[in-house]
């Protein structure tokens, strides 16, 4: 950190903002300060392979998984190809886990809203009246109101605006 | 050729965004008279747009647009889970699974530039372990999808005639792969390095060695 490594690391460079998964190899590590710090990081023991799995999470979370080893090519490119599929799927088991370990973000993932809670809290965000929301999904208005109170209440929102706004801010809905 | 790009590169190919802009203006709003947004330069953008997608562009030799597609993985916000559920009997999110969608052709482009994009498709798969991926489609594209031979299994779908639209899934197959190929005329070494030119090549260095 001190260094600010994380600025001149080619993994977190190409792989921020990226979703999909990289072979350390297809990277640049030809700059000479970059060079420098492959050179200390293997000295620290870090292996001569690596394959890197971005995790785009929900809410705009992001998480990197590395798998790291030393082999020759030829051994980490069958490893790679092999369990490409399943190193991804614990990248993103791994990153759920790590989610439901942080305080405050567990009932985020428990309360997601049923399909036609998003359809009914989507055009109430969009402006519709409750009359036009029943019309267009094609239910009464009574249907209409046990929807929106149970995103209500999975929100934890106190009234309609305020569920509104929770499901936007969480990415629950677009607008 | 053949780019693939994130949505916080376009900057860097400037024709060539604007003219894809423009082209999806073209295609969705005129042409097909979707409900879709329009900019004041005559751009069609929508909000995925602003969650950096990966898009797969075919650039004419003039580095205008001839057609291209856009992908996001469905760990994330994607349309087929935001506002076609209803066709798909509950949420599709996987890793293993990206959303394709704005498949977009240039009025101009002949039947080519479509089966590039589909190889382009086939490499994505091959190259980052994508098992499938997932899709809202309309009548139109049926035909082309069969013309390239690159047909999906529809997952559910609603309307008739020319109002049909429909949610798709495609798997990678090396047979579809190399009809796809031989309909568009390029070669797979051709296709492999345009692949590589964007996301660089895992075969050639040895990063042990270069330290």
């Amino acid at each position: 950190m001190e260094q600010n490594y994380q600025r001149l690391d080619p993994v977190v460079i190409g792989c921020f903002q990226r979703f999909h998964p990289v072979d350390w190899k297809q990277l640049d590590w030809s700059a000479k300060a970059v060079r420098a710090f492959q050179r200390e990081a293997i000295e620290y023991g870090i292996g001569n392979q690596g394959y890197s799995v971005p995790v785009r999470g929900p809410n705009g979370q992001f998480a990197l998984f590395t798998v790291n080893h030393s082999c020759d090519d030829a051994t980490w490119a069958a490893f790679t190809e092999t369990h490409r599929r399943d190193l991804i799927l614990i990248a993103h088991y791994f990153n759920e886990k790590a989610l439901e370990f942080e305080p405050n973000r567990t009932p985020d993932f428990a309360q997601a809203l049923s399909p036609r809670e998003v359809d009914a809290m989507t055009l109430i965000a969009i402006g519709y009246s409750r009359a036009q929301v029943a019309s267009t999904l094609q239910i009464s208005e009574h249907t209409l109101r046990v929807y929106i109170e149970s995103a209500r209440f999975k929100l934890g929102a106190t009234n309609t605006p305020h569920a509104v706004a929770r499901a936007l801010t969480r990415g629950l809905i677009v607008v | 050729m053949l780019r693939y790009i994130y949505g916080s590169d376009l900057h860097k190919l400037p024709v060539l965004a604007a003219s894809m802009f423009k082209d999806r203006a073209d295609q969705f709003r005129t042409r097909l008279g979707w409900e879709v947004t329009v900019n004041e330069a005559g751009e069609e953008r929508d909000e995925y747009d602003d969650m950096n997608p990966l898009y797969v562009i075919w650039e004419n030799d003039q580095g205008t647009h001839g057609g291209s597609m856009r992908f996001l993985p469905t760990t994330g916000p994607v349309m087929v889970n935001d506002h076609f559920q209803h066709l798909t009997t509950g949420t599709i999110r996987s890793p293993l699974i990206w959303e394709c969608t704005r498949f977009c052709l240039n009025k101009d482009a002949d039947g080519t530039v479509a089966a590039a994009l589909m190889l382009g498709g086939g490499e994505i798969m091959r190259g980052f372990g994508v098992a499938h991926f997932v899709g809202v489609f309309d009548a139109r594209m049926v035909r082309i999808y069969r013309m390239i031979g690159s047909s999906p299994e529809v997952l559910g779908s609603e309307g008739e005639g020319h109002d049909r639209i429909a949610v798709g899934l495609w798997e990678f197959n090396t047979e579809a792969q190399a009809k796809v190929a031989a309909r568009c005329g390029i070669s797979p070494q051709q296709s492999q390095q345009w692949f590589e030119q964007a996301f660089g090549s895992s075969r050639t260095q040895d990063w042990a060695q270069t330290g």
